[in-house]
């Protein structure tokens, strides 16, 4: 069984290495970090190429990358959407505001950055990261598998 | 029988949270309705806390696609309270760098709207050639977007003499393509068909639902800020302002192209013209007062009111994003059109919706209310708090007479 149990991991890991799906949610971004991602996905930087691909709901991801502050109204839709996410499911936290709540710190209908809500595997900073940042870190998300 | 389509919050269609709902009798749109602010930031109420410098970076975050809008709404209004000539050099600067927002924008809208209705190669076009103005910005400002480049008084960074050339190489290249977008899309029967008196806008509509910016002027409304209002260098070059009849989807499509080409007229001039000389001047203390600064955003009139204590931070800042003003015109575009036709409709009016986001919801006036556990458990706090105050100093025998 045990055995078995570690094939499986292992079919899993390779599969999650050589094709990871991402989801992409924003919980209260300036809508630059979202634009940047949707970037490193056209052709210039072309993501696609790596098999990483942008899919529209969090039951087929293996990874969630999350941008923006997480507000009052968007807490409860960010846990909603980390519990239907398939595990192992890798978080990576894109821009300031996702980091530590960026220029946002203090405002009223501002919860908190993203580690306050849900574990986060990867930070990728920046105001907005620019697309190659992203890639990087997406990259290094894979690596910690 | 009657349905309702949730589009969103979280919707593989929308990048940012957003929610529609749309009613439907068959195939027919018979209502819709709109629910916002998932991505309220609190950014009025966190600029009263923030000095007038810091203020600048805080705006320029309400929207990531209109991150030079904000900057210049703003500081054309705190200079009208304090009464501040900007130089001429920083006049063309900032015309240059809104124009190029323009076209990064607007080609940004393209691709996404040709995704929306099947064109994937558009999508992966228009994005392919808007990197070029991205590229650009990463030149003249160090960052593709979220620019930093404006500062009450003048610009903060100057545009260098080397750089011109390289502008002008760009909008160059990006001429043809545009004017390639522009056949495609007006030689194109399967596109005509599919756009050509989708959502439409009639002239009164667009009056009545105060639309903005190129949605107003695909209906046939002749208003542009940058002319009516003159900031920046805007009244020192030559061009104009594209107008439409239809008020349909392909009206609207075809006014942003044509802008393109203007915006790049706009920008060839300016370098041209540049004149020499400093890009900021010396800011004086903030008087006590109102201004108010109004911009042309890729999107319409982008609207900034401050008011000042005479402190370091201002008092009120209000601001009256585009987006906002022209979402609610949905309401007589949809009702009527079939379901296929939802998602190109939303996008016509390219809804930013960062910039909808403008309140936190406590009581919505219906007496519906959503109890979350923290609330219950407060509300339980509450009531033994309350009785424990009553009963203060009691003894426990009169208690339980
Ligand atoms: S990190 Fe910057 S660019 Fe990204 S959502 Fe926050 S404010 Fe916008």
């Amino acid at each position: 069984m045990g055995n078995n149990n570690h094939r499986l991991s292992g079919i899993k890991k390779w599969g999650f290495k050589k094709s990871p799906w991402v989801f992409h949610l924003s919980t209260g971004s300036c809508n630059n970090c979202d634009i940047e991602i949707l970037d490193a996905v056209t052709p210039r930087f072309d993501l696609e190429r790596f098999g990483i691909l942008l899919v529209g709901t969090p039951r087929h991801a293996d990874i969630l990358l999350v941008t923006g502050v997480v507000t009052v109204q968007a807490l409860p839709r960010l846990l909603h959407v980390y519990e239907q996410a398939a595990k192992p499911c890798m978080v990576v936290a894109i821009g300031a505001c996702a980091c530590s709540c960026g220029i946002f710190d203090g405002g009223y209908h501002v919860v908190g950055p993203v580690d306050k809500i849900i574990p986060v595997d990867v930070y990728i900073p920046g105001c907005p990261p620019k697309p190659e940042a992203i890639i990087s870190g997406v990259v290094k998300a894979l690596a910690k598998l | 029988m009657r349905t309702t389509i949730p589009i969103g919050p979280y919707h593989p269609l929308l990048e940012e949270p957003e929610l529609f709902r749309v009613v439907v009798e068959g195939e027919k749109i018979v209502d819709i309705d709109w629910r916002t602010s998932w991505n309220h930031r609190s950014i009025e109420k966190l600029a009263e806390s923030k000095t007038y410098d810091q203020v600048i970076f805080l705006v320029e975050r309400v929207c990531g696609i209109c991150s030079t809008s904000h900057p210049i709404a703003f500081c054309n209004a705190v200079e009208d309270l304090a009464n501040i000539e900007i130089p001429e050099r920083a006049r063309y600067i900032r015309s240059i760098v809104a124009e190029l927002e323009r076209i990064h924008s607007h080609l940004l809208w393209f691709g996404l709207a040709g995704h929306y209705i099947g064109y994937h190669t558009v999508w992966m076009w228009a994005w392919r050639y808007r990197e070029l103005v991205c590229n650009l910005f990463e030149q003249i400002s160090g960052n593709r977007q979220s620019y930093a480049m404006m500062k009450i008084g003048g610009t903060r960074q100057d545009i260098k003499e080397e750089d011109y050339s390289r502008i002008l190489k760009t909008m160059d290249e990006l001429e043809p393509k545009v004017n390639m977008f522009i056949g495609a899309v007006l030689d194109d029967p399967v596109l005509l068909a599919r756009l050509k008196g989708v959502g439409k806008l009639s002239k009164e509509d667009a009056i009545k639902w105060c639309t903005v910016g190129p949605v107003a002027r695909s209906a046939g409304i002749d208003v542009d800020i940058r002319r009516d209002y003159p900031y920046a260098a805007y009244d020192r070059v030559d061009w104009k302002v594209i107008v439409q009849e239809d008020g349909d989807v392909l009206a609207m499509a075809v006014v942003r192209l044509l802008e393109i080409l203007e915006s790049i007229k706009i920008i060839r001039q300016c370098v041209e013209k540049m004149p020499q000389g400093p890009i900021a001047v010396e800011v004086p203390e903030i008087p006590p007062g109102e201004g108010i600064g109004v911009e042309e955003a890729p999107r319409g009139e982008c609207f900034h009111y401050v008011r000042s204590d005479g402190t370091n931070c201002p008092a009120r800042l209000k601001i009256r994003a585009p987006s906002y003003v022209n979402i609610p015109c949905f309401r007589s575009r949809f009702i009527g059109e079939r379901v296929a036709d939802i998602i190109i409709i939303l996008a016509s009016v390219d809804p930013c919706y960062c910039c909808t986001n403008r309140m936190m919801r406590i009581d919505d006036g219906t007496g519906e209310r959503t109890l979350t556990e923290k609330d219950l458990l407060k509300l339980s706090w509450e009531k033994t708090e309350r009785i424990k105050n009553k009963f203060k100093g009691c003894s426990r025998s009169k208690l339980l007479e």
